[in-house]
């Protein structure tokens, strides 16, 4: 099998190149030893067998990053039968910087002009041959969002790992930056356009001092009002599809024991279904929405906007990327964290990553913004003023995100702030579908999955515990009482506090074990009508207080399960991990006792 | 601040060339593979709601850098580029 590594720049559209070539062929994982990212796939062509190489897009091969060394040794380890250089055609000048320094490792080269159609739009033209003729290796234009040229690029690999080629001899960096500027200026011609004129009018527009904030908050509010607007309906309707197949189940499992139909049924079976009815509507319109935003290049741009109040706080602008990561799921807004090159401002956007509220949490607060501050109503007011809200509590985990940053920076991880070179992408046209397979595919379907792992068997802890009874009272009962004293001093309640700690697991089950242990019936309720739970919580004696603290507890408590092990494995160290855990718990019990303090004292609740 | 004319006081749409780059080693090396080294024009594209940091046209790269590492690049206003050494080829 013949062996080829793809090298580039980031955003150079290597990842659509590489699943353009490879299709469903490839799997992921991690270098040994690293916490860098791999990707590797087959192709056949003309009756030949080859593996891609992906690897990390990295500016430079100087080994001063863990992806740089990851990839300078890979090609100097001949490992390869060549390396195939990605090139972003709109700004080929720099590219051919790493094009450059790649020809002094191996001769074994092809470079790819990627982006053409891109180029053409913006009124850049590349002659092919002639930067071919300049480099000494072929050159290839490819199109990968739109197929073209894949053909060509495969011939051309074909090609290269049977040819014999020597490395050129060492430059210095500025005689690369130079080189590279010359073959720029003899092979690239560009022109202003109209659409390069419209990118820059849209940029100043999103980066502006009048515009650039309120249209952030505009279009985050738009996406999180979409997500609770849209997810309504789709998640009756599988709560109702649950039901029915519940009853069924209940059939089946008529002659069974008691027992046994309890821990599969009430405890397994609800549990589950709960999970799968609240999360995946949400998700599966709030993921494909934030890749849209992502693949359109907006994201860079929020943390430019955002970058000063960082920089404030002595941490990385970066760190805005991941905490939209964090927004979809916290662990992988700890994966992301990698992208911060400064060790110190990695660890503290790792250790402040679960500050930002999950997709999971979303449910617990939606249903109780509804129920005590939106008044229960429903309709497009309502939704408005629940996203508003939501958009609220956003806020809220970035300003906690902030003020944590900055404390650490002035205890555990004490240093200044790093220095920052950030590149803004031209904007994209998002690819809608691809987006749309994406999105499901490697986000939607994967946190479920997760999910629903850990929703099964917390199913059947929390049923025995809600059903085992020890002298007078069951487990459960057991546990919220002892707790509820601690518990009151921070406006909430032993139940609550408990469904927080049986939530460990996935935060979507915080709310149905909180049920489960009111009604006192050992089994998950269905609520298909808000009001229904609403009176069930008030005769439980939940106030706006109760509301808000529980709110509160929510954003800011410790992480869920995963993601403490994913901190784990990206930070090696107890201690970190520890201290995770412990950040955002004392954030949220501070705040919580705070409130409820200030609000008995003035006689609110 | 820088005395002389530097990238952080280039204004929105203003364009220079690079005379000097003065950065700790990470963020010299980090600017040289971008491309950003003497004889470099740069544009100042956008400047962020609070004027920090601001993005510049680097090689036809868009690239957001912090005015405390822009102030250790200096710039002159001419037509055209210093001479750089002359590369081999």
């Amino acid at each position: 099998m013949n062996r080829v590594a793809l090298a580039g720049n980031p955003n150079v559209g290597k990842s659509t190149l590489f699943n353009a070539l490879t299709g469903l062929r490839q799997h992921t994982g991690n270098w040994a030893g690293k916490t860098v990212a791999t990707a590797r796939g087959q192709y056949t062509f003309d009756g030949e067998e080859y593996q891609l190489v992906d690897l990390p897009g990295t500016y430079s091969l100087a080994a001063h990053s863990q992806e740089e060394a990851v990839a300078r040794d890979y090609i100097e380890s001949s490992q390869a039968d060549g390396v195939v250089v990605v090139c972003d055609a709109t700004c080929l000048e720099r590219n051919l910087i790493l094009v450059l320094q790649v020809l002094e490792l191996t001769g074994k080269v092809l470079v790819c002009v990627n982006l053409l159609d891109e180029a053409e739009r913006l009124g850049v033209k590349v002659d092919l041959p002639a930067l071919s003729r300049r480099l000494g290796v072929p050159v290839v234009g490819t199109a990968a969002g739109r197929q073209e040229g894949l053909d060509n690029l495969k011939a051309a690999i074909a090609k290269l790992v049977g040819s014999e080629a020597r490395a050129a001899p060492k430059r210095a960096p500025c005689e690369r930056v130079t080189l590279a500027e010359r073959y720029a200026a003899q092979v690239v011609r560009s022109e202003e356009t109209d659409r390069r004129r419209r990118q820059q009018r849209l940029d100043r527009l999103l980066t502006s001092k009048s515009t650039g904030i309120p249209l952030m908050l505009l279009l985050f509010g738009l996406v999180v009002w979409l997500t609770v607007a849209g997810a309504n309906i789709p998640s009756a309707m599988l709560t109702a599809l649950f039901a029915r197949i519940g009853e069924l189940l209940e059939g089946w499992l008529a002659g069974a024991p008691a027992w046994l139909s309890g821990v599969l049924l009430d405890g397994m079976y609800r549990v589950t279904a709960w999970v799968v009815a609240v999360m995946l509507p949400p998700m599966a319109i709030f993921f494909p929405l934030f890749t849209l935003l992502e693949d359109l290049g907006y994201l860079p741009r929020v943390a430019f906007v955002m970058d000063h109040a960082f920089q404030k706080c002595r941490a990385c602008g970066k760190q805005c990327l991941t905490m939209c990561m964090s927004i979809g799921c916290n662990a992988c807004g700890v994966t992301g964290c990698r992208i911060i090159d400064s060790p110190r401002e990695r660890l503290i956007a790792i250790l402040t990553s679960s500050l930002v509220p999950c997709n999971g949490k979303f449910p617990t607060l939606i249903a109780l913004i509804t129920l005590f501050f939106v008044g229960g109503r429903s309709g497009l007011m309502a939704s408005v003023e629940g996203a508003a809200m939501l958009l609220g509590t956003l806020v809220l985990g970035v300003a906690g995100t902030l003020a944590c940053s900055r404390l650490l920076s002035a205890t555990f991880l004490k240093g200044m702030p790093s220095s920052f070179a950030l590149e803004l992408p031209p904007f994209r046209k998002p690819r809608v579908g691809e987006v749309v397979i994406r999105s499901v595919l490697d986000r939607t379907l994967f946190v479920l999955g997760r999910a629903v792992a850990v929703a099964a068997p917390a199913g059947v802890v929390i049923w025995l515990m809600a059903n085992v009874t020890v002298g007078d009272a069951t487990l459960l009962a057991h546990c919220t009482g002892f707790l509820d004293p601690f518990a009151r001093l921070f406006g909430l309640d032993g139940v609550i506090l408990m469904a927080f700690i049986l939530g460990w697991p996935a935060n979507e089950i915080v709310l149905p074990v909180m049920l489960m242990a009111y009604l006192a019936t050992g089994n998950l309720v269905e609520f298909d009508n808000l009001t229904a739970l609403g009176q069930l919580l008030t005769q439980h004696g939940w106030t706006w207080l109760t509301a808000v603290c529980t709110m509160l507890f929510s954003l800011f408590h410790w992480p869920c399960s995963t993601t403490c092990l994913t901190i784990y494995k990206e930070t090696d160290s107890l201690k970190w991990t520890a201290l995770s855990v412990a950040l955002p718990t004392a954030l949220g019990l501070g705040l919580c006792l705070c409130v409820t303090t200030m609000a008995r004292l003035l006689g609110l609740a | 601040m820088c005395e002389a004319l530097c990238l952080s006081a280039l204004r929105e749409g203003e364009s220079a060339y690079v005379t000097e780059v003065k950065a700790g080693p990470a963020m010299d090396r980090r600017l040289t593979d971008l491309g950003l080294v003497r004889g470099t024009r740069v544009t100042c594209i956008l400047r962020s709601p609070a004027g920090d940091p601001c993005a510049y046209l680097i090689r036809g790269a868009l690239i957001a850098l912090r005015r405390a590492d822009a102030d250790g690049v200096s710039l002159e206003r001419q037509t055209q580029a210093v001479p750089n050494q002359a590369v081999a080829t």
